[in-house]
């Protein structure tokens, strides 16, 4: 589909929307109108920034320290002849974290097989165990070094939080590995696996978006993707002109979502002011 | 000796062998760690088994309100229990549920995973993985976009002129934490604007979004420290319990032997370190 039908699909399906509510819109909650709107014009702002990627259309996306210091840390582990340990956080495949911590995974498992550095990923779950097996399996495979694959590179702990972290604890202390890298959702261990890594000297990197660790990672790491900036390294270290696409996407919204804000702010000044006449905090009470 | 004094001696050597990390790595932490990585694995599997599995997938394919001798369905099902009769008990599985053959597709989805056991098949475990990853992200778009986006575009359009708000509060609203919210808001935000280099205005911009970020962050590790301090408190007042004549001395008793032999060990360890 080129531009020219992707714009004439677009204004069919806006003109097909305005007559079906013209017409009395059955079967459509009314009251969820602000969602559909949402979701038709957030989806579209993606779906456009995404074919502009597939496209080969340059996006710039500004440099992330902590992006480089993967590279630095992989480097550090082969010239100390040290595994690299990844931990892809605590969660299952359904956590968009895991899913982010797992494409990285992918780009750190190219640099070790390219540098013929060893690599540890102990996992808590089953399903993250295949998928992470997946991802380092292809990248071997990419850099020409399906030899230095083994499956037991990523192996399963345990599903238990505090057990796992243990486990991890006890691989740090004995592998000593030079790197450590924390990329996933984490809980309460974030902090346990963290101070670990540091007391054991490993440079470390972390990555995650679970607002409540990410002070602690902050804290005992050398670098920390902060929430989203996460998502943005796996996208642009994956190079995939989809998820490339769908970070400019995303920042289109945030800054239609600031422009809301501040027009919503003035809108709402101008209700208690009773200058207008429209109260903006009504409309978006629907769901 | 009974079951609570032997569970409290148990539960003191696990604490203090999980302490003694704090020393360095050694055999006490190595037998808690590989004991419970060890029981916590067998227990979340049998946990997932009997709470999900069972009920869940088995229980809504065979369950016992349509259970009928002489159908084909429960004719495997009846097979089925003579190979494991716990599993599957005589007169179908009685949790409450109906029969919905749509529980086929987990029950496929499963076996497909468990294939990746079998290497020549072991690709079939992909479709799991992708089932799991596309239900997640269409189930959660829309709450993330009704919670994440619109509820915050909401609770960040505050009244900036309202006479009953006072001017200053640290606590209660007011009309500087009202800015305060939406100037955080607005430079986090951009902070997260990946299209443009962090220079200039725009620069001193986010500047001040990671000052609000940090800021927020030094709250939460306070907060979570001090939750971490009342965990602590909770072990020791344990271990002060279990130091009573009531059980025998026990935290006093296993942390004297538990200080000798790691004492002894570096001694040993000093005298010859190639050991």
């Amino acid at each position: 589909m080129n531009d020219r039908e992707f714009i004439i699909g677009s204004v069919i399906f806006t003109i097909a929307f305005l007559i079906y509510w013209i017409v009395g819109h059955p079967y459509f909650i009314a009251e969820r109108i602000v969602m559909f709107i949402a979701i038709i014009g957030f989806g579209g702002t993606l779906i456009f920034y995404t074919r502009k990627a597939q496209r080969g259309e340059d996006i710039f996306l500004r440099t992330i320290p902590g992006l480089k210091a993967v590279e630095e840390a992989v480097g550090r582990s082969t010239e100390m002849g040290k595994p690299v340990l990844f931990v892809p956080g605590i969660q299952d495949m359904d956590q968009v974290e895991t899913v982010a911590g797992v494409i990285v995974l992918g780009h750190v498992s190219k640099m070790t097989a390219r540098y013929e550095t060893p690599l540890n990923v102990p996992v808590s779950r089953a399903i993250v165990m295949k998928a992470a097996r997946e991802a380092c399996k292809e990248s071997y495979l990419i850099e020409g070094r399906p030899d230095m694959f083994h499956e037991d590179m990523v192996h399963y702990v345990t599903d238990e939080q505090f057990a796992y972290a243990a486990g991890v604890n006890g691989i740090m202390v004995r592998e000593k590995p030079a790197a450590c890298i924390y990329m996933g959702k984490f809980f309460a261990e974030s902090l346990i696996l963290a101070e670990t890594g540091n007391s054991i000297g490993a440079i470390q990197i972390a990555g995650t978006a679970s607002q409540a660790q990410i002070p602690f990672f902050v804290t005992a790491c050398d670098y920390t993707l902060i929430g989203e900036e996460f998502f943005a390294a796996s996208a642009y270290l994956s190079e995939k002109p989809e998820l490339v696409g769908g970070v400019k996407g995303q920042d289109m919204i945030k800054l239609v979502i600031i422009g809301l804000i501040l027009v919503g702010v003035v809108l709402r000044l101008g209700f208690d002011m009773g200058i207008i006449n429209i109260n903006i905090m009504e409309l978006l009470a629907a769901k | 000796m009974n079951i609570e004094i032997f569970g409290a001696w148990v539960a003191v050597f696990l604490t203090l062998a999980i302490f003694s990390f704090l020393y360095k790595d050694n055999p006490f932490y190595k037998i808690a760690e590989h004991l419970f990585v060890g029981v916590s694995a067998g227990y979340w599997m049998s946990m997932f088994f009997w709470t999900q599995i069972q009920p869940n997938l088995f229980g809504r394919l065979w369950p016992s309100s349509q259970y009928s001798e002489s159908g084909v369905w429960y004719r495997i099902y009846d097979l089925l229990g003579v190979v494991a009769g716990n599993v599957f008990p005589d007169g179908g599985i009685d949790k409450g549920h109906d029969l919905h053959f749509i529980y086929l597709i987990p029950l496929a989805l499963g076996i497909m995973m468990l294939l990746s056991l079998y290497k020549p098949l072991n690709w079939m475990a992909r479709w799991g993985i992708a089932y799991t990853v596309g239900m997640a992200a269409g189930l959660r778009a829309y709450g993330f976009l009704s919670s994440n986006v619109l509820g915050q575009v909401k609770g960040t359009i505050m009244p900036l002129v309202n006479t009953e708000l006072p001017l200053f509060d640290l606590v209660e609203p007011s009309h500087f934490n009202n800015l305060v919210i939406l100037v955080g808001t607005v430079t986090g935000l951009l902070y997260f604007y990946f299209s443009k280099e962090h220079k200039g205005v725009f620069g001193n911009v986010t500047k001040v979004g990671i000052y609000f970020l940090m800021i927020s962050f030094g709250a939460s590790f306070g907060f979570a420290v001090m939750g971490r301090i009342s965990l602590l408190i909770g072990r020791f007042v344990d271990l002060l319990k279990f130091s009573g004549e009531q059980y025998h001395h026990a935290s006093i008793w296993v942390l004297l032997l538990m200080v000798i032999l790691l004492g002894y060990s570096a001694y040993k360890e000093k005298e010859n370190p190639e050991v």
